[in-house]
């Protein structure tokens, strides 16, 4: 009776959206706009203030947009002796890509051997590293430390990037995804007299670009903006990264803030760049791992 | 009965064929096992090098006196972990974290769970307003810190927070994050991880969202539930129980291994105000030097978490066939 009785005044109702309705709408975009531009604010003020001169950001009248540009500030920031800004870009470049690199290749390896090749011990092999899953790098970065420390690596570019390729977690997630292959197409590579590395290189491989670019995408976002490891282990300013070279200005006694911010802004230019092209990549990554640990 | 017929040259015949097999089965399985470690080699070869052998070490060195020194001089027993354990220090950052938990974990559930249904709910321009919010994951806690520290949350009077309570309701400036009471760096320090994470966790609850099947809002109302609240608490909320749940536990992992917003907004004399396990045990092994100390507290965070993720997997059916 109560399915009837709302059927019917449903459909009494005039066509076409209600004043409620549109009013909803509105509120709803309103919100959205003013919630929009408040998590716009922090990226316009690393701009603005890394643009201005300096008494503009720091007069007790504080103006939106200051009232001229000084790109200047760039070449100021690059010719710093005390801030090795471009030697940090450098590190980070490098770091990020090796590390992408490298994680992303044994880690799909790895995966793709968990999920396919019969072995006895498999399930062994896999269960030492799930185990890793459960203890976050950053917990135990005192025992890494002492380990690269031992193997003479602290302020060397591998001491800053071979404990990071190694992921549990990345593998975790290509044994998922391996495992859901069609394996029609494999068989079909073998019975082209293909073995385990052939499939995987001339099937496999080709076939997973969209998973291993969302993962690529995230391992690199992450290791751009890694601070913990690169603090502990580059402690020479020769193997700062961009990220330690600005936490060491922020912290340093004498403030230049245009200067920070400037350097700020350059630090996170190539993300920016990258989060508009791959963004697709970016969202599917996060959803398959929810957060890089 | 067959067998007892066979002649001896058969029996031979098939002994040599059977042994056969079994030498082929056996050379394939070792060139299955070739093929296995040459996949998986190299990462647990990483693994055992930069994961369990360091936790080992670790945990002969908390036994250890190991001062400005990576072997140990001289056992201590269990002295590290009393010593660790009576730590004013040490209680007091784990104090922090479980205060910067019960403030993060609840704000950025709702916040992450109210961003999600609001821009589920709109047609036009949604992939724009999920870039929106979805962007800041791309900066760094370090470029966040910068900016809720010198500009946003500035204690002189020209930082953003202090201008607009001046021009808008003419207050005085406040010491954003060195003042300890009212402690407003909990302020600074919750809405800079709220920015930076709040678009992932959004992104898991609008997949969560899609997910649902259209048709169980439709029949709620033909049943004569009304649209919003009802629909809301009765098939919305259940239905993203398991997107929920995840965020949460992301969340509680995530806040204790935070560290570099702590270092570089609580710096310098603010450490003491609000200082988390990790940048204690960084100030004890690093600035310290004190190995075998910063080992016994690394061992007991590892622990501490290892305890949680267990609970954890319980609470989530972990390891069940599903």
């Amino acid at each position: 009776m109560a399915t009837l009785v709302s059927r019917s005044t449903r459909s009494g109702r005039a066509p076409g959206p209600s004043a409620g309705t549109i009013m909803s709408g509105v509120l709803r975009y309103a919100l959205l706009i003013i919630l929009g531009l408040l998590f716009l604010l922090p990226f316009y003020l690393i701009v603005r203030n890394g643009l201005a001169a300096e008494r503009e950001i720091t007069s007790p009248n504080w103006t939106f947009f200051p009232s001229t540009l000084h790109f200047e500030n760039i070449q100021e920031l690059l010719n710093d002796p005390e801030v090795p800004f471009i030697d940090g870009m450098i590190n980070s470049t490098v770091i990020a890509l090796l590390q992408t690199l490298g994680q992303i290749l044994i880690s799909a390896l790895a995966g793709y051997g968990l999920a396919r090749i019969p072995y006895r011990w498999a399930n062994q092999v896999f269960f030492a590293i799930l185990v890793t899953l459960m203890i976050p790098s950053a917990v135990i970065f005192v025992p890494t430390y002492v380990i690269v420390s031992y193997l003479g690596w602290v302020s060397t570019l591998q001491g800053l990037i071979v404990p990071g390729v190694f992921s549990g977690f990345t593998t975790f997630l290509f044994r998922q995804f391996f495992l859901g292959f069609p394996r029609d197409l494999e068989d079909a590579g073998r019975v082209d007299g293909l073995g385990y590395w052939g499939v995987f290189w001339r099937v496999v491989v080709p076939n997973s670009y969209g998973i291993i670019a969302a993962l690529s995408v995230i391992t690199f976002i992450a290791s751009w903006n890694a601070f913990l490891w690169p603090l502990v282990v580059g402690q020479d300013a020769s193997a700062w990264t961009v990220q330690v070279v600005l936490s060491n200005f922020l912290n340093a006694q004498v403030l230049n803030l245009h200067e920070l911010f400037v350097g700020a802004t350059i630090g996170i230019l190539p993300l920016v760049i990258i989060f508009f092209i791959l963004q697709r990549y970016i969202v599917e990554g996060y959803k398959q791992s929810g957060i890089k640990g | 009965m067959k067998s007892l017929t066979t002649t001896s040259a058969e029996m031979s015949a098939s002994r040599e064929e059977a042994q056969k097999s079994v030498k082929k089965v056996r050379r394939r399985s070792l060139n299955t096992v070739l093929i296995f470690w040459s996949f998986v080699g190299p990462l647990i070869l990483g693994l055992i090098v930069f994961f369990y052998i360091p936790i080992i070490w670790s945990f002969v060195l908390s036994f250890a006196h190991a001062r400005a020194t990576i072997t140990p001089a001289g056992w201590v027993g269990l002295a590290n972990y009393r010593a660790m354990l009576n730590d004013h220090e040490f209680i007091k950052s784990l104090v922090t974290f479980t205060i910067f938990a019960a403030f993060i974990v609840p704000t950025t559930l709702a916040c992450a769970l109210g961003l999600a249904l609001l821009v589920n709910s709109i047609k036009l321009a949604q992939g724009f307003f999920r870039s929106v919010f979805f962007l800041p994951t791309a900066c760094s806690y370090v470029l966040a810190s910068i900016v809720w520290k010198m500009s946003i949350f500035n204690g002189s009077a020209y930082g953003l927070a202090n201008n607009v309570r001046y021009h808008l309701f003419g207050l005085d400036p406040i010491a954003w994050i060195s003042s300890p009471n009212p402690p407003w760096y909990w302020l600074v320090l919750v809405t800079v991880r709220l920015w930076l994470q709040l678009g992932i966790y959004m992104i898991i609850f609008i997949a969560g969202l899609q997910e649902i099947p259209r048709e169980l809002y439709e029949a709620a109302l033909v049943d004569g539930a009304r649209r919003g609240w009802q629909t809301f608490r009765n098939i919305t909320f259940p239905l993203l129980r398991n997107a929920s749940i995840a965020v949460l536990l992301l969340n509680v992992i995530a806040a204790f291994q935070a560290f570099d917003e702590f270092f570089n907004i609580m710096s310098g004399g603010n450490q003491i105000l609000a200082r988390p396990p990790l940048v204690y045990l960084y100030n004890i092994a690093l600035s310290d030097q004190n190995y075998g100390y910063g080992s016994a507290g690394a061992i007991i965070l590892t622990i501490i978490i290892v305890i949680f993720t267990l609970i954890q997997g319980r609470f989530l059916g972990f390891g069940r066939s599903d």
